[in-house]
């Protein structure tokens, strides 16, 4: 009987302990990537939530005024004619500085937002009994004096908006304006809504173009188009579009879709037309995975009752593969709702100071405002770009989260 | 706005020609008995309803690219455009001022001279919207009537209908042909016409960057369109900063996630890291601009640099690294799922240790998935705009040093297209040549990925 060596010999024990260490060294290095990751996502997350939350908010000067005493005289009917507020233009603003001086004191006054009166005009269109009454009003500061409250303009200001904050005369309140305005010059006077609106008419047109094409050409590849030369070459460009670097729609969108129509620059259709080019293949890619998903059976069974191919699809493939189409949809809407560079291309970064009123007016879309406004160097901007990046993420938030929520009650094993 | 009701007036007519021809074949049905029809009422409806609205629509589609042609046409013939200025920006904005009165888009003309244009539009616009309504309207009449005439019982209404949407699915899957081709006639044609004016080999092998968009557009100089410097920086940020960011991360994250996570944690962190790819770039790009090239111009100031710039080429690669880590991890995932159960069984029997197992098997069967994941990212990467826009800077430079400012091709397009200079400049057009450049090599990178996706795939079939 031949002698065994010992298996577990100094040198062994030594190598095992190599080994285990680098085991654990490639596992921390695994964590560590994954904590990376997340650790710079929850960072990214959290600078725009606490810049945006200041976003939100604005600089308000108290004032009360009395209109009794003002004698401001609006007839209710002629005030709740559209543009009545202009009526009001040549006696209100004078009666709001006259207060805002009793009040503030002329330096104080003198720091009142250039639109405070409009704010009262449109309270008293409101609610004409108003009138008849004293009112406190909260009313936007300047743009300067905003940026004193924040710790953050020139000395004079400071001490300005420390005496005023000291009497309780200067806060910040929730700015509802933020989310109903469109763009502006000045950081207090800015809001969302002009974008936001762009944004959703561009949807619009992205979503009524590639979603229909979309469903067809994936139903044409994946259960008709015979296995030949010129069905090959739709799938290597449907595969090829998805993977086009975005800014060469937008060469496409200014070359072609501009050229067509000439006098739309901006306009949401252009804009539209030229995302749906770039959406159509995720639909078609995705839509495809969810008809190949459907069981043969199902089609067979059709087919064995006497349906033509027509019929076995429309009635019977697509509704069943209609869940998984969607969410192929709206992750690539909400792919194309974050989109700026094609966008850029076809000149919405144009300044847009109203919400647009339909698909053919000049518009700008979330994205790209907030481009816009990172380009300005005043302070209040920041704030500002960091309350529309928050929006914008919500709306993707909550566009996945319809995605999550469709795939996870629809799925299906068969 | 017209085109709105023009849509919406086919639409009604489709409507109440499906209606219609539904009801003459339940007409049908009754007098002769339910076996004596070819196909069922509502494939008669649908029949009709298709011929009320495809040709409607056809019409609509082309009329409204033909429409505003015509309209400036008829404008231009008029007496009041006479006094316009011969050619230029001046003629263009009093047109189209005169247009924004005439549709209601803006209140008044801001140029005198153009008031006078505001009637002779509206009427046009008037005469031609009252034209396209009249022919879209007789087209879906006649396109009514006489398919409502064809219906007779024994009539394979169904045949028909059938190969129409036969046809609609075949124009709708070769809309990809025709953007791809879109995209290559605009790029190309634009390019023609750049390298008319600079050479090819200026601009492909020049090593000086800055265009002029003011100077004489006849006489471009050619040695201001090197675009050396800019391939430098594109494959400097994408494909070399980014990639040392995104590669590691990425890789390890697929493979802790594959290997040692369990599947609550996966659960989890799969989905967080999906939150990155899925945050707008501008996003990202704000964030680059906000927070890290400050960062880093702190970190280079304290480990002694003197001037070190505040847009760094780091600051951009960096953020799209981070960016990208989602999608090669999602690509490395795949890959490393694909290797066969058996190949890691063997290899943990032998008595190598899991990490072992994953470097010295699992990594290499799955090489070619990896590769191509990687080829995918950085074409992702080089194609990249609002990142680097907004973090890198304009400026060309050729340096191998990550601190200092660097220009990528997609931020000299967009500078190029939203600058001041005009539509026939070379430097405008120099934009169209650069995309031509980013479509090619994004489109070589994305055809070899896929070919080797596709052969590693068979491998283990």
């Amino acid at each position: 009987m031949s002698e065994r060596l010992p298996t577990r010999t100094e040198a062994f024990e030594a190598r095992l302990k190599k080994r285990y260490a680098a085991e654990r060294r490639f596992r921390l290095a695994g964590i560590g990537a994954i904590a990376f990751s997340i650790i710079v996502l929850a960072f990214l997350l959290g600078t725009m939530t606490i810049n945006g939350i200041g976003g939100f908010q604005r600089a308000e000067l108290t004032v009360p005024i009395d209109f009794t005493e003002a004698g401001i005289a609006g007839d209710p009917a002629v005030l709740s004619q559209p543009g009545g507020l202009q009526n009001l233009e040549t006696g209100l603003p004078s009666v709001v500085q006259f207060f805002a001086e009793r009040e503030l004191g002329t330096e104080g006054a003198a720091e009142l937002g250039n639109g405070a009166w409009r704010e009262v005009g449109a309270a008293i269109v409101a609610d004409p009994a108003l009138l008849d009454r004293s009112v406190v009003f909260d009313l936007p500061a300047s743009a300067n004096l905003a940026a004193a409250l924040n710790g953050d303009g020139s000395p004079e200001m400071e001490t300005l908006a420390q005496q005023l904050q000291a009497e309780g005369q200067l806060g910040t309140g929730f700015d509802v304006g933020f989310l109903t305005r469109a763009d502006a010059t000045d950081p207090q006077q800015v809001g969302i809504w002009g974008a936001l609106k762009g944004s959703i008419l561009t949807m619009i047109v992205t979503l009524v173009l590639a979603f229909p094409i979309g469903v067809l050409a994936a139903l044409y590849l994946e259960e008709y188009a015979p296995k030949n030369r010129w069905t090959d070459l739709i799938e290597v460009s449907i595969n090829n579009l998805a993977a086009v670097p975005s800014i060469i729609f937008g060469l496409l969108g200014l070359a072609v879709f501009l050229w067509i129509f000439p006098s739309m620059r901006s306009a949401p259709l252009i804009g539209g037309m030229t995302l749906a080019l770039m959406t159509m293949p995720v639909i078609v890619i995705s839509g495809r995975n969810a008809i190949k998903a459907v069981p043969p059976s199902i089609r067979d069974g059709a087919l064995a009752i006497g349906a033509s191919p027509v019929q076995v699809v429309f009635h019977h493939v697509l509704p069943l593969a209609l869940p998984g189409i969607l969410t192929g949809t709206i992750i690539g809407m909400a792919r194309a709702l974050g989109e700026t560079a094609p966008l850029l291309m076809i000149g919405m970064r144009a300044f847009v100071a109203s919400a647009p009123d339909g698909f053919t007016s000049p518009a700008t879309v979330l994205p790209v405002q907030i481009f816009l406004w990172s380009d300005e160097i005043d302070r209040g901007f920041v704030e500002r770009t960091s309350a529309a990046i928050i929006v914008l993420l919500l709306f993707l938030l909550v566009m996945n989260g319809l995605a999550i929520y469709l795939r996870n009650k629809f799925e299906k094993k068969w | 706005m017209s085109l709105t009701i023009l849509l919406l007036l086919a639409l009604g007519l489709g409507l109440a020609g499906w209606l219609a021809g539904r009801a003459r074949a339940w007409s049908f049905r009754r007098s002769m008995g339910a076996s004596s029809l070819a196909a069922l009422p509502s494939y008669h409806a649908w029949y009709v309803a298709l011929w009320i609205v495809v040709p409607m629509i056809v019409f609509i589609a082309a009329w409204s690219v033909i429409a505003p042609q015509l309209i400036s046409q008829h404008v231009l013939a008029s007496p009041a455009a006479a006094g316009l200025p011969e050619f230029g920006f001046k003629r263009e904005s009093m047109l189209a001022e005169a247009r924004a009165v005439a549709t209601g888009a803006a209140r008044a003309v801001f140029n005198a001279d153009a008031a006078a244009l505001v009637e002779p539009y509206r009427e046009a616009i008037g005469r031609y919207q009252t034209i396209g309504i009249v022919v879209a309207l007789t087209l879906g009449f006649i396109g009514g009537v006489w398919s409502f005439l064809r219906i007779k019982p024994d009539f394979t209404a169904r045949t028909r209908v059938e190969r129409t949407v036969m046809v609609i699915l075949l124009l709708a899957s070769l809309v990809a042909i025709l953007t791809t081709l879109g995209i290559f006639v605009s790029l190309v044609f634009e390019t023609i016409r750049f390298f008319g004016m600079v050479n090819p080999l200026d601009f492909l092998f020049g090593l000086h960057w800055g265009p002029d968009p003011m100077a004489n557009p006849d006489n471009p100089d050619p040695s201001r369109y090197g675009a050396i410097p800019l391939f430098w920086g594109t494959i400097f940020i994408g494909a070399i900063i980014a990639m040392i960011v995104a590669i590691p991360l990425g890789l390890m994250s697929a493979i802790y996630l594959t290997q040692y996570a369990n599947p609550r944690m996966r659960a989890w962190v799969k989905p967080a890291l999906e939150i990155l790819a899925g945050v707008p770039t501008v996003v990202y790009g704000y964030f680059a601009a906000l927070t890290v090239a400050p960062f880093i111009r702190d970190l280079a100031v304290a480990a002694g640099m003197s001037n070190p710039s505040s847009e760094s080429a780091l600051a951009a690669g960096l953020v799209m690294g981070v960016m990208i880590i989602p999608f090669v991890s999602s690509m490395a995932d795949d890959s490393i799922a694909a290797v066969p159960q058996a190949m890691r069984d063997g290899s943990l029997a032998m008595g190598a240790t899991t990490s072992e197992t994953i470097r010295r098997v699992l990594v290499p069967a799955a090489l070619p998935g990896i590769v191509a994941g990687v080829m995918l990212a950085i074409s992702r990467a080089i194609g990249e705009t609002m990142i680097v826009v907004m973090a890198a800077s304009t400026a060309a430079n050729l340096s191998a040093n990550p601190l200092e400012a660097m220009t990528t091709v997609t931020v000299q397009i967009v500078a190029m297209l939203t600058g001041e200079g005009s539509f026939d400049h070379p430097a405008t057009l120099s934009a169209f040549a650069l995309g031509f450049v980013l479509f090619l090599v994004t489109l070589g990178l994305n055809f070899i990925a896929l070919r080797v996706v596709k052969r590693f795939r068979e491998a283990y079939e």
